[in-house]
Protein backbone atom coordinates (compact mmCIF):
# COMPACT_ATOMS: atom_id res chain seq x y z
CA UNK A 1 0.00 0.00 0.00
CA UNK A 2 1.60 3.21 -0.71
CA UNK A 3 2.46 5.65 1.80
CA UNK A 4 3.83 2.98 4.26
CA UNK A 5 7.22 4.02 3.14
CA UNK A 6 6.76 7.42 4.95
CA UNK A 7 5.58 5.41 8.23
CA UNK A 8 8.66 3.51 8.00
CA UNK A 9 10.81 6.38 7.72
CA UNK A 10 9.29 8.19 10.60
CA UNK A 11 9.52 5.13 12.62
CA UNK A 12 13.34 5.26 11.79
CA UNK A 13 13.80 8.95 12.76
CA UNK A 14 11.61 8.19 15.97
CA UNK A 15 14.26 5.14 16.96
CA UNK A 16 17.26 7.84 16.12
CA UNK A 17 15.52 10.27 18.59
CA UNK A 18 14.99 8.87 21.03
CA UNK A 19 17.76 5.98 20.77
CA UNK A 20 20.10 9.55 20.87
CA UNK A 21 19.25 9.86 24.68
CA UNK A 22 19.95 6.65 26.19
CA UNK A 23 22.04 4.75 23.45
CA UNK A 24 25.83 6.38 23.99
CA UNK A 25 26.64 4.32 20.59
CA UNK A 26 24.32 6.63 18.47
CA UNK A 27 24.98 9.92 20.55
CA UNK A 28 28.71 10.42 19.10
CA UNK A 29 28.97 14.14 19.68
CA UNK A 30 32.21 15.21 21.10
CA UNK A 31 31.53 18.11 23.00
CA UNK A 32 34.93 19.87 22.03
CA UNK A 33 36.29 22.46 24.39
CA UNK A 34 34.96 20.46 27.23
CA UNK A 35 35.82 16.85 26.24
CA UNK A 36 38.61 16.09 23.51
CA UNK A 37 39.07 13.04 21.71
CA UNK A 38 41.62 10.77 22.51
CA UNK A 39 44.97 11.12 20.02
CA UNK A 40 46.61 8.10 18.17
CA UNK A 41 49.76 8.00 19.74
CA UNK A 42 51.24 8.62 16.45
CA UNK A 43 49.53 11.79 15.74
CA UNK A 44 51.70 14.95 15.57
CA UNK A 45 51.15 18.69 14.95
CA UNK A 46 54.52 20.82 15.63
CA UNK A 47 58.07 19.87 16.63
CA UNK A 48 59.46 20.38 19.99
CA UNK A 49 62.47 20.07 22.09
CA UNK A 50 63.47 17.47 24.47
CA UNK A 51 65.13 17.93 27.75
CA UNK A 52 66.58 16.22 30.39
CA UNK A 53 66.35 17.60 33.76
CA UNK A 54 66.99 21.37 33.50
CA UNK A 55 65.28 23.18 31.05
CA UNK A 56 67.90 24.70 29.86
CA UNK A 57 71.12 23.23 30.41
CA UNK A 58 69.45 20.08 29.74
CA UNK A 59 68.81 20.16 25.99
CA UNK A 60 69.82 17.21 23.77
CA UNK A 61 70.13 19.81 21.21
CA UNK A 62 73.57 20.63 20.16
CA UNK A 63 72.91 22.98 17.37
CA UNK A 64 74.43 20.61 14.86
CA UNK A 65 71.93 22.79 12.17
CA UNK A 66 71.17 19.40 10.69
CA UNK A 67 67.28 19.95 10.87
CA UNK A 68 67.89 23.71 9.86
CA UNK A 69 69.55 22.36 6.49
CA UNK A 70 67.34 19.87 6.06
CA UNK A 71 64.36 21.35 6.75
CA UNK A 72 62.21 21.75 3.50
CA UNK A 73 60.01 25.05 4.33
CA UNK A 74 63.07 26.43 6.39
CA UNK A 75 61.01 27.37 9.37
CA UNK A 76 63.30 26.93 11.53
CA UNK A 77 66.37 29.33 12.24
CA UNK A 78 69.58 28.78 14.83
CA UNK A 79 72.00 29.97 16.51
CA UNK A 80 74.61 28.26 18.55
CA UNK A 81 75.90 29.30 21.99
CA UNK A 82 79.37 30.89 21.57
CA UNK A 83 82.06 31.11 24.94
CA UNK A 84 83.81 34.38 25.43
CA UNK A 85 86.36 33.77 23.44
CA UNK A 86 83.82 33.36 20.33
CA UNK A 87 84.11 29.35 20.08
CA UNK A 88 80.88 27.92 19.13
CA UNK A 89 79.43 25.30 21.51
CA UNK A 90 77.18 22.57 21.38
CA UNK A 91 73.86 24.26 22.79
CA UNK A 92 71.40 26.23 21.14
CA UNK A 93 71.44 30.18 21.94
CA UNK A 94 68.30 30.81 19.46
CA UNK A 95 66.29 27.80 18.42
CA UNK A 96 63.33 29.27 16.41
CA UNK A 97 60.25 27.53 14.52
CA UNK A 98 57.85 29.25 12.73
CA UNK A 99 54.97 27.25 13.22
CA UNK A 100 52.96 29.43 10.58
CA UNK A 101 55.38 28.10 7.55
CA UNK A 102 56.11 24.27 9.62
CA UNK A 103 53.95 21.82 7.75
CA UNK A 104 54.63 19.06 9.85
CA UNK A 105 56.54 16.53 7.42
CA UNK A 106 58.82 14.89 10.25
CA UNK A 107 61.93 15.19 8.52
CA UNK A 108 63.88 17.42 11.44
CA UNK A 109 62.89 14.43 13.62
CA UNK A 110 64.30 11.98 11.25
CA UNK A 111 67.74 13.77 10.66
CA UNK A 112 68.16 14.27 14.35
CA UNK A 113 71.15 12.45 15.19
CA UNK A 114 70.71 13.44 19.43
CA UNK A 115 67.24 12.63 19.60
CA UNK A 116 66.64 16.00 20.88
CA UNK A 117 63.65 17.11 18.76
CA UNK A 118 60.21 15.45 18.17
CA UNK A 119 56.97 16.33 17.55
CA UNK A 120 54.02 17.42 20.05
CA UNK A 121 50.73 16.49 19.79
CA UNK A 122 49.58 20.31 20.79
CA UNK A 123 46.85 21.29 18.10
CA UNK A 124 45.79 24.13 19.90
CA UNK A 125 48.33 26.73 18.99
CA UNK A 126 46.24 29.69 17.62
CA UNK A 127 46.90 33.31 18.38
CA UNK A 128 45.86 36.66 17.79
CA UNK A 129 49.25 37.34 17.09
CA UNK A 130 50.24 36.27 13.82
CA UNK A 131 53.63 37.26 13.41
CA UNK A 132 54.92 37.01 17.35
CA UNK A 133 52.54 34.19 18.45
CA UNK A 134 53.18 31.54 15.74
CA UNK A 135 56.70 32.08 16.57
CA UNK A 136 58.03 29.35 18.66
CA UNK A 137 61.00 30.16 20.61
CA UNK A 138 63.41 27.99 22.78
CA UNK A 139 62.13 28.20 25.74
CA UNK A 140 58.28 28.01 24.38
CA UNK A 141 60.04 24.75 22.46
CA UNK A 142 61.39 22.75 25.35
CA UNK A 143 59.56 20.54 26.97
CA UNK A 144 60.89 17.61 29.34
CA UNK A 145 61.23 14.08 28.36
CA UNK A 146 58.70 13.46 30.95
CA UNK A 147 55.97 15.01 28.59
CA UNK A 148 57.69 12.96 25.90
CA UNK A 149 56.69 9.90 28.13
CA UNK A 150 53.32 11.13 28.46
CA UNK A 151 52.37 11.72 24.86
CA UNK A 152 54.12 8.76 22.97
CA UNK A 153 55.17 5.90 26.00
CA UNK A 154 56.13 3.55 23.47
CA UNK A 155 58.42 5.69 21.15
CA UNK A 156 60.17 7.67 24.27
CA UNK A 157 60.93 4.40 26.11
CA UNK A 158 62.52 2.94 22.69
CA UNK A 159 64.60 6.14 22.71
CA UNK A 160 65.50 6.09 26.31
CA UNK A 161 67.29 2.65 25.62
CA UNK A 162 69.00 3.22 22.79
CA UNK A 163 70.48 6.30 24.68
CA UNK A 164 71.39 4.59 27.22
CA UNK A 165 73.16 2.22 25.23
CA UNK A 166 74.86 4.96 23.40
CA UNK A 167 75.77 6.46 26.74
CA UNK A 168 77.18 3.10 27.74
CA UNK A 169 79.35 2.19 24.76
CA UNK A 170 80.50 5.46 25.13
CA UNK A 171 81.39 5.09 28.67
CA UNK A 172 82.80 1.83 27.75
CA UNK A 173 84.69 3.68 25.56
CA UNK A 174 86.05 6.39 27.28
CA UNK A 175 87.42 3.50 29.89
CA UNK A 176 89.53 1.45 27.05
CA UNK A 177 90.88 4.98 25.71
CA UNK A 178 91.66 5.74 29.39
CA UNK A 179 93.40 2.27 30.68
CA UNK A 180 93.79 0.17 27.54
CA UNK A 181 95.78 -2.84 29.62
CA UNK A 182 92.68 -4.05 31.40
CA UNK A 183 90.82 -3.66 28.00
CA UNK A 184 93.55 -5.79 26.68
CA UNK A 185 93.52 -7.72 29.27
CA UNK A 186 89.77 -8.56 28.84
CA UNK A 187 89.90 -9.30 25.16
CA UNK A 188 92.53 -11.39 25.72
CA UNK A 189 90.52 -13.62 28.51
CA UNK A 190 87.64 -13.33 26.03
CA UNK A 191 89.54 -15.15 22.86
CA UNK A 192 90.02 -18.67 24.34
CA UNK B 1 -16.50 70.47 57.94
CA UNK B 2 -13.32 70.97 58.25
CA UNK B 3 -11.06 71.27 55.04
CA UNK B 4 -9.23 68.16 55.99
CA UNK B 5 -12.71 65.87 55.33
CA UNK B 6 -13.56 67.72 52.60
CA UNK B 7 -10.38 66.89 50.70
CA UNK B 8 -10.80 63.62 51.46
CA UNK B 9 -14.18 63.37 49.96
CA UNK B 10 -12.55 65.19 47.01
CA UNK B 11 -10.54 62.39 46.61
CA UNK B 12 -13.00 59.59 47.10
CA UNK B 13 -14.79 61.46 44.52
CA UNK B 14 -12.10 61.43 42.16
CA UNK B 15 -10.50 57.77 42.66
CA UNK B 16 -14.18 56.64 42.36
CA UNK B 17 -15.04 58.60 38.90
CA UNK B 18 -11.47 57.38 37.63
CA UNK B 19 -12.27 53.75 38.66
CA UNK B 20 -15.89 53.52 37.27
CA UNK B 21 -13.97 55.38 34.34
CA UNK B 22 -11.32 52.64 33.83
CA UNK B 23 -14.10 50.41 34.05
CA UNK B 24 -15.70 51.68 31.56
CA UNK B 25 -12.86 52.45 29.53
CA UNK B 26 -11.53 48.39 30.44
CA UNK B 27 -15.00 47.04 28.57
CA UNK B 28 -14.94 49.52 25.01
CA UNK B 29 -14.76 47.69 21.77
CA UNK B 30 -11.65 48.85 20.84
CA UNK B 31 -9.52 48.60 24.39
CA UNK B 32 -10.50 44.72 24.33
CA UNK B 33 -9.15 44.68 21.03
CA UNK B 34 -6.42 46.07 21.52
CA UNK B 35 -5.55 43.46 24.22
CA UNK B 36 -6.81 40.60 22.30
CA UNK B 37 -4.18 41.97 19.71
CA UNK B 38 -1.65 41.93 21.83
CA UNK B 39 -2.21 38.77 23.72
CA UNK B 40 -2.85 36.70 20.23
CA UNK B 41 0.83 38.79 19.12
CA UNK B 42 2.51 37.87 22.39
CA UNK B 43 1.76 34.16 22.68
CA UNK B 44 2.26 32.90 19.00
CA UNK B 45 5.96 35.07 19.32
CA UNK B 46 6.60 33.79 22.66
CA UNK B 47 5.14 29.86 21.59
CA UNK B 48 7.57 30.78 18.00
CA UNK B 49 10.80 31.19 20.05
CA UNK B 50 10.26 28.10 21.87
CA UNK B 51 9.30 25.65 18.98
CA UNK B 52 12.42 27.52 16.58
CA UNK B 53 14.30 25.74 19.84
CA UNK B 54 12.66 23.00 19.94
CA UNK B 55 12.71 22.19 16.38
CA UNK B 56 16.70 22.81 16.18
CA UNK B 57 16.66 20.61 19.15
CA UNK B 58 14.43 17.77 17.64
CA UNK B 59 15.99 17.69 14.64
CA UNK B 60 19.25 17.39 15.90
CA UNK B 61 18.03 14.07 18.12
CA UNK B 62 16.65 12.93 15.14
CA UNK B 63 20.40 13.31 13.27
CA UNK B 64 21.66 11.89 16.04
CA UNK B 65 23.23 15.25 17.96
CA UNK B 66 22.52 17.89 20.52
CA UNK B 67 21.30 20.43 19.15
CA UNK B 68 21.97 24.05 20.05
CA UNK B 69 23.05 23.68 23.82
CA UNK B 70 25.72 26.71 24.18
CA UNK B 71 23.50 29.71 24.66
CA UNK B 72 22.06 28.89 28.39
CA UNK B 73 21.53 25.83 29.93
CA UNK B 74 19.96 23.36 27.41
CA UNK B 75 20.44 25.84 25.17
CA UNK B 76 17.30 27.93 26.12
CA UNK B 77 18.61 31.31 25.39
CA UNK B 78 19.13 30.24 21.78
CA UNK B 79 16.02 32.32 20.22
CA UNK B 80 17.22 35.44 22.12
CA UNK B 81 20.31 34.80 20.80
CA UNK B 82 19.04 34.23 17.12
CA UNK B 83 16.49 37.52 17.80
CA UNK B 84 19.61 39.75 18.22
CA UNK B 85 21.48 38.55 15.91
CA UNK B 86 18.68 39.25 13.23
CA UNK B 87 18.27 42.69 14.43
CA UNK B 88 21.83 43.49 14.42
CA UNK B 89 22.05 42.11 11.40
CA UNK B 90 23.23 44.63 8.22
CA UNK B 91 19.84 45.23 6.78
CA UNK B 92 20.71 44.73 2.52
CA UNK B 93 17.88 46.45 -0.09
CA UNK B 94 19.61 45.39 -3.43
CA UNK B 95 20.15 48.99 -5.55
CA UNK B 96 17.97 48.36 -8.52
CA UNK B 97 14.95 46.80 -6.44
CA UNK B 98 12.03 47.97 -5.78
CA UNK B 99 12.34 49.54 -2.91
CA UNK B 100 8.79 50.37 -1.65
CA UNK B 101 7.27 46.81 -2.46
CA UNK B 102 10.60 45.32 -1.04
CA UNK B 103 9.84 46.90 2.40
CA UNK B 104 6.28 45.71 2.31
CA UNK B 105 6.26 42.33 1.49
CA UNK B 106 7.50 40.87 4.96
CA UNK B 107 4.69 43.08 6.48
CA UNK B 108 2.35 41.99 4.22
CA UNK B 109 3.36 38.48 4.74
CA UNK B 110 2.91 38.78 8.44
CA UNK B 111 -0.16 41.09 8.82
CA UNK B 112 -2.69 38.53 7.39
CA UNK B 113 -1.51 35.66 9.25
CA UNK B 114 -2.08 37.44 12.68
CA UNK B 115 -6.01 38.32 11.36
CA UNK B 116 -5.86 34.87 10.82
CA UNK B 117 -5.06 33.54 14.15
CA UNK B 118 -7.36 35.90 15.10
CA UNK B 119 -10.55 33.90 14.21
CA UNK B 120 -9.33 30.94 15.86
CA UNK B 121 -11.30 30.12 18.77
CA UNK B 122 -8.80 28.97 21.90
CA UNK B 123 -11.34 28.44 23.99
CA UNK B 124 -15.03 28.42 25.22
CA UNK B 125 -14.64 31.99 25.61
CA UNK B 126 -11.49 32.74 24.08
CA UNK B 127 -12.06 33.77 20.53
CA UNK B 128 -10.86 37.37 19.51
CA UNK B 129 -13.54 37.22 16.64
CA UNK B 130 -16.42 35.47 16.28
CA UNK B 131 -16.93 35.55 12.59
CA UNK B 132 -20.16 33.84 10.83
CA UNK B 133 -17.98 32.80 7.98
CA UNK B 134 -14.70 32.39 9.82
CA UNK B 135 -13.36 29.44 7.50
CA UNK B 136 -14.00 31.69 4.83
CA UNK B 137 -12.39 34.40 6.02
CA UNK B 138 -9.13 32.28 6.97
CA UNK B 139 -8.55 31.35 3.75
CA UNK B 140 -9.26 34.77 2.06
CA UNK B 141 -7.30 36.20 4.75
CA UNK B 142 -4.93 33.52 3.76
CA UNK B 143 -4.21 33.85 0.09
CA UNK B 144 -2.76 37.50 0.56
CA UNK B 145 0.29 35.24 1.04
CA UNK B 146 0.62 34.12 -2.39
CA UNK B 147 0.88 38.08 -3.02
CA UNK B 148 3.31 38.62 -0.59
CA UNK B 149 5.70 36.04 -1.67
CA UNK B 150 5.28 37.42 -5.79
CA UNK B 151 5.84 40.83 -4.32
CA UNK B 152 9.21 39.76 -2.59
CA UNK B 153 10.14 37.75 -5.58
CA UNK B 154 9.00 40.21 -8.09
CA UNK B 155 10.80 43.50 -6.24
CA UNK B 156 13.88 41.86 -5.36
CA UNK B 157 14.96 42.03 -8.67
CA UNK B 158 16.99 38.96 -8.85
CA UNK B 159 16.27 35.66 -10.65
CA UNK B 160 16.35 33.20 -7.96
CA UNK B 161 14.00 35.21 -6.07
CA UNK B 162 11.55 35.77 -9.05
CA UNK B 163 11.86 31.74 -9.79
CA UNK B 164 11.19 30.91 -5.94
CA UNK B 165 8.43 33.27 -6.06
CA UNK B 166 6.89 31.66 -9.15
CA UNK B 167 7.38 27.85 -7.21
CA UNK B 168 5.62 29.16 -4.14
CA UNK B 169 2.72 30.47 -6.06
CA UNK B 170 2.42 27.47 -8.26
CA UNK B 171 2.33 25.43 -5.16
CA UNK B 172 0.49 27.53 -2.84
CA UNK B 173 -2.32 27.78 -5.19
CA UNK B 174 -2.40 24.08 -6.12
CA UNK B 175 -2.37 23.09 -2.42
CA UNK B 176 -5.04 25.63 -1.78
CA UNK B 177 -7.27 23.68 -3.47
CA UNK B 178 -7.30 20.33 -1.60
CA UNK B 179 -6.51 22.38 1.47
CA UNK B 180 -10.25 23.95 1.28
CA UNK B 181 -12.03 20.74 -0.21
CA UNK B 182 -11.09 18.80 2.92
CA UNK B 183 -12.47 21.65 5.08
CA UNK B 184 -15.55 21.97 2.94
CA UNK B 185 -16.59 18.17 4.26
CA UNK B 186 -16.23 19.49 7.92
CA UNK B 187 -18.30 22.47 6.97
CA UNK B 188 -21.17 20.95 5.14
CA UNK B 189 -21.08 17.78 7.63
CA UNK B 190 -21.28 20.64 10.58
CA UNK B 191 -23.99 22.88 8.44
CA UNK B 192 -22.00 26.23 9.71
CA UNK B 193 -19.07 28.23 8.40
CA UNK B 194 -18.47 29.26 12.12
CA UNK B 195 -15.35 28.31 13.57
CA UNK B 196 -17.18 28.75 16.70
CA UNK B 197 -19.72 26.38 16.07
CA UNK B 198 -17.70 23.92 14.62
CA UNK B 199 -15.65 23.33 17.73
CA UNK B 200 -19.28 22.91 19.44
CA UNK B 201 -20.25 20.70 17.33
CA UNK B 202 -17.48 18.52 18.61
CA UNK B 203 -18.58 17.58 22.02
CA UNK B 204 -18.45 14.23 23.35
CA UNK B 205 -20.70 11.54 21.42
CA UNK B 206 -22.32 8.57 22.90
CA UNK B 207 -20.32 6.09 25.44
CA UNK B 208 -17.87 9.37 26.94
CA UNK B 209 -16.11 9.27 23.42
CA UNK B 210 -14.90 12.09 22.22
CA UNK B 211 -17.02 13.53 19.37
CA UNK B 212 -13.90 14.78 17.39
CA UNK B 213 -14.46 14.64 13.93
CA UNK B 214 -11.19 12.98 12.77
CA UNK B 215 -12.86 9.90 14.16
CA UNK B 216 -14.99 9.36 11.37
CA UNK B 217 -13.81 8.20 7.90
CA UNK B 218 -14.38 11.44 6.38
CA UNK B 219 -12.45 13.14 9.61
CA UNK B 220 -9.82 10.94 9.15
CA UNK B 221 -9.36 11.07 5.05
CA UNK B 222 -10.05 14.60 5.49
CA UNK B 223 -7.37 15.35 8.26
CA UNK B 224 -4.78 13.75 6.52
CA UNK B 225 -5.55 15.73 3.28
CA UNK B 226 -5.66 18.60 5.25
CA UNK B 227 -2.27 17.74 6.70
CA UNK B 228 -1.15 17.23 3.63
CA UNK B 229 -1.94 20.22 2.31
CA UNK B 230 -1.23 22.52 5.30
CA UNK B 231 2.20 21.49 5.25
CA UNK B 232 2.75 22.61 1.55
CA UNK B 233 0.74 25.75 2.33
CA UNK B 234 3.33 26.91 4.84
CA UNK B 235 6.25 25.98 2.98
CA UNK B 236 7.00 23.01 5.32
CA UNK B 237 9.40 20.54 4.06
CA UNK B 238 8.66 18.00 2.34
CA UNK B 239 7.35 20.88 0.18
CA UNK B 240 9.60 23.76 1.16
CA UNK B 241 10.63 24.20 -2.61
CA UNK B 242 9.82 27.74 -2.43
CA UNK B 243 12.62 28.30 0.14
CA UNK B 244 14.74 25.10 -1.50
CA UNK B 245 17.88 26.85 0.07
CA UNK B 246 19.87 24.12 -1.96
CA UNK B 247 18.72 24.62 -5.35
CA UNK B 248 17.54 28.26 -5.54
CA UNK B 249 19.57 29.81 -2.84
CA UNK B 250 16.50 30.80 -0.93
CA UNK B 251 13.69 31.09 -3.16
CA UNK B 252 11.69 34.65 -2.40
CA UNK B 253 14.13 35.23 0.45
CA UNK B 254 16.90 35.33 -1.43
CA UNK B 255 17.47 39.07 -0.97
CA UNK B 256 16.29 39.64 2.51
CA UNK B 257 18.49 39.80 5.70
CA UNK B 258 18.26 41.50 8.62
CA UNK B 259 15.17 41.84 10.62
CA UNK B 260 13.24 41.27 7.32
CA UNK B 261 13.86 37.80 6.65
CA UNK B 262 13.39 37.63 10.40
CA UNK B 263 9.73 38.88 9.82
CA UNK B 264 9.45 36.23 6.64
CA UNK B 265 10.49 33.20 9.28
CA UNK B 266 8.06 34.46 11.66
CA UNK B 267 5.18 34.30 9.02
CA UNK B 268 5.99 31.15 8.03
CA UNK B 269 5.96 29.89 11.44
CA UNK B 270 2.82 31.61 12.37
CA UNK B 271 1.37 30.37 9.42
CA UNK B 272 2.43 27.18 10.05
CA UNK B 273 0.66 28.00 13.91
CA UNK B 274 -2.43 28.99 11.91
CA UNK B 275 -3.44 26.71 9.91
CA UNK B 276 -2.62 23.85 12.42
CA UNK B 277 -5.01 25.92 14.87
CA UNK B 278 -7.70 25.87 11.93
CA UNK B 279 -6.62 21.73 11.38
CA UNK B 280 -7.41 21.25 15.56
CA UNK B 281 -10.56 23.48 14.85
CA UNK B 282 -11.83 21.89 12.15
CA UNK B 283 -11.02 17.56 12.85
CA UNK B 284 -9.80 17.87 16.42
CA UNK B 285 -11.94 19.00 18.59
CA UNK B 286 -10.78 22.29 19.07
CA UNK B 287 -10.28 23.10 22.85
CA UNK B 288 -12.48 19.93 23.77
CA UNK B 289 -10.84 17.38 26.04
CA UNK B 290 -10.21 14.02 24.59
CA UNK B 291 -12.81 12.76 27.77
CA UNK B 292 -15.68 14.30 29.55
CA UNK B 293 -13.97 13.44 32.89
CA UNK B 294 -11.18 15.65 31.95
CA UNK B 295 -13.64 18.99 31.11
CA UNK B 296 -12.96 20.57 34.37
CA UNK B 297 -8.75 21.29 32.58
CA UNK B 298 -9.23 24.56 30.82
CA UNK B 299 -9.96 24.50 26.90
CA UNK B 300 -6.80 26.62 26.35
CA UNK B 301 -4.13 23.54 27.76
CA UNK B 302 -6.36 20.77 25.34
CA UNK B 303 -5.84 23.68 22.47
CA UNK B 304 -1.85 24.48 23.63
CA UNK B 305 -1.59 20.73 24.02
CA UNK B 306 -2.98 20.15 20.37
CA UNK B 307 -1.00 22.57 18.50
CA UNK B 308 2.27 21.42 20.01
CA UNK B 309 1.25 17.76 19.24
CA UNK B 310 0.35 18.83 15.40
CA UNK B 311 3.89 21.16 15.58
CA UNK B 312 5.90 18.18 16.76
CA UNK B 313 4.20 15.85 14.37
CA UNK B 314 5.74 18.71 11.46
CA UNK B 315 8.88 18.22 12.71
CA UNK B 316 9.02 14.94 12.58
CA UNK B 317 7.86 15.14 9.09
CA UNK B 318 10.72 17.77 8.27
CA UNK B 319 13.21 15.29 9.89
CA UNK B 320 12.50 12.28 8.19
CA UNK B 321 11.31 13.11 4.42
CA UNK B 322 13.52 14.76 1.78
CA UNK B 323 12.58 17.10 -0.65
CA UNK B 324 9.81 17.23 -3.37
CA UNK B 325 10.67 17.98 -6.91
CA UNK B 326 8.51 20.43 -8.31
CA UNK B 327 6.89 18.20 -11.01
CA UNK B 328 6.10 15.73 -8.47
CA UNK B 329 4.93 18.14 -6.00
CA UNK B 330 2.51 19.16 -8.75
CA UNK B 331 1.25 15.97 -9.65
CA UNK B 332 0.97 14.79 -6.10
CA UNK B 333 -1.60 17.65 -5.50
CA UNK B 334 -3.40 17.85 -8.95
CA UNK B 335 -3.33 13.56 -9.31
CA UNK B 336 -3.68 12.56 -5.83
CA UNK B 337 -4.96 14.92 -3.31
CA UNK B 338 -7.64 16.68 -5.51
CA UNK B 339 -9.32 13.54 -6.56
CA UNK B 340 -9.43 12.11 -2.80
CA UNK B 341 -10.22 15.04 -1.75
CA UNK B 342 -13.65 15.01 -4.13
CA UNK B 343 -14.32 11.90 -3.31
CA UNK B 344 -13.86 12.59 0.98
CA UNK B 345 -16.82 14.63 -0.46
CA UNK B 346 -18.75 11.24 -1.64
CA UNK B 347 -17.94 9.37 1.28
CA UNK B 348 -19.12 11.84 3.93
CA UNK B 349 -22.40 12.21 1.77
CA UNK B 350 -23.05 8.47 2.02
CA UNK B 351 -21.88 8.91 5.61
CA UNK B 352 -24.90 11.63 5.86
CA UNK B 353 -27.34 9.38 4.28
CA UNK B 354 -27.34 6.21 6.15
CA UNK B 355 -26.93 8.41 9.61
CA UNK B 356 -31.11 6.66 9.62
CA UNK B 357 -29.97 3.27 9.75
CA UNK B 358 -30.86 1.94 13.10
CA UNK B 359 -30.05 -2.09 12.89
CA UNK B 360 -27.22 -3.10 15.90
CA UNK B 361 -24.23 -2.75 14.68
CA UNK B 362 -25.13 0.06 12.07
CA UNK B 363 -22.75 2.33 13.05
CA UNK B 364 -19.83 -0.25 12.93
CA UNK B 365 -20.66 -1.04 9.68
CA UNK B 366 -21.15 2.58 8.21
CA UNK B 367 -17.61 3.20 9.31
CA UNK B 368 -16.04 0.47 7.19
CA UNK B 369 -18.53 1.24 3.84
CA UNK B 370 -17.05 4.71 4.39
CA UNK B 371 -13.57 3.79 4.95
CA UNK B 372 -13.16 1.26 2.43
CA UNK B 373 -13.73 3.78 -0.17
CA UNK B 374 -11.72 6.15 1.04
CA UNK B 375 -8.73 3.60 1.56
CA UNK B 376 -9.91 1.88 -1.10
CA UNK B 377 -9.33 5.23 -3.68
CA UNK B 378 -6.07 6.05 -1.76
CA UNK B 379 -4.77 2.73 -2.58
CA UNK B 380 -5.46 2.96 -6.06
CA UNK B 381 -4.57 6.28 -6.76
CA UNK B 382 -0.86 6.00 -5.17
CA UNK B 383 -0.26 2.86 -7.28
CA UNK B 384 -1.36 4.79 -10.48
CA UNK B 385 0.88 7.26 -9.30
CA UNK B 386 3.61 5.45 -8.39
CA UNK B 387 3.11 3.51 -11.14
CA UNK B 388 6.70 3.52 -13.31
CA UNK B 389 5.97 5.14 -17.13
CA UNK B 390 8.12 4.31 -19.40
CA UNK B 391 9.31 6.99 -21.09
CA UNK B 392 11.27 7.44 -24.11
CA UNK B 393 14.15 9.37 -25.59
CA UNK B 394 12.81 13.00 -25.51
CA UNK B 395 12.86 14.25 -29.26
CA UNK B 396 13.94 18.29 -29.68
CA UNK B 397 12.60 19.29 -33.02
CA UNK B 398 14.20 22.68 -33.40
CA UNK B 399 17.16 23.12 -30.62
CA UNK B 400 19.19 19.50 -32.07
Amino acid sequence: MPGFGIIKGLKETARNFFGSYHDPGRFVTIQYPEEKREHHENYRSFPFLVYDGDPVKGLRCVSCKICEKECPPQCIYIVPEQDGSGKLLKFPRIFDIDVSVCMGCQICVEVCPFDSIKMDQEFEVSTADRFGGLILNRSKLAKSNEYYHQIRPAEATAVDAQLAAERERQQAKAAAAKSPAPAAAATREKKP
Amino acid sequence: MTPWSTLLALAGDATGSWLAQLKNLATHPWVVNLVAMAVILGANAAFFAVITLLERKGLGRIQNRPGPNRAGPFGILQPAADGIKMITKEDIVPERADQLVHFLAPLVMLAPITLALAVLPYGPQLVAVNLDAGVLFFFAIGTAGELAAFMAGWSSRNKYSLLGAMRAIAQMISFELPLVLSTLVVIMMTGSMSLVEIVAGQGSAAWGLPGWNIFTPWGLAGFLIFLTAAAAESNRSPFDLPEGESEIIGGFMTEYSGFKYAVFFMAEYFGMFAVSGLGITLFLGGWHAPFPFLEWVPGIFWYVAKLVALVFGFIWIRGTLPRLRADQLMNFSWKFLMPLALLNFATAILWHATAGWQFPGAWLCRWLVCFGIVAGAFTGLGRAMLRRRQVGPRIYRYAS
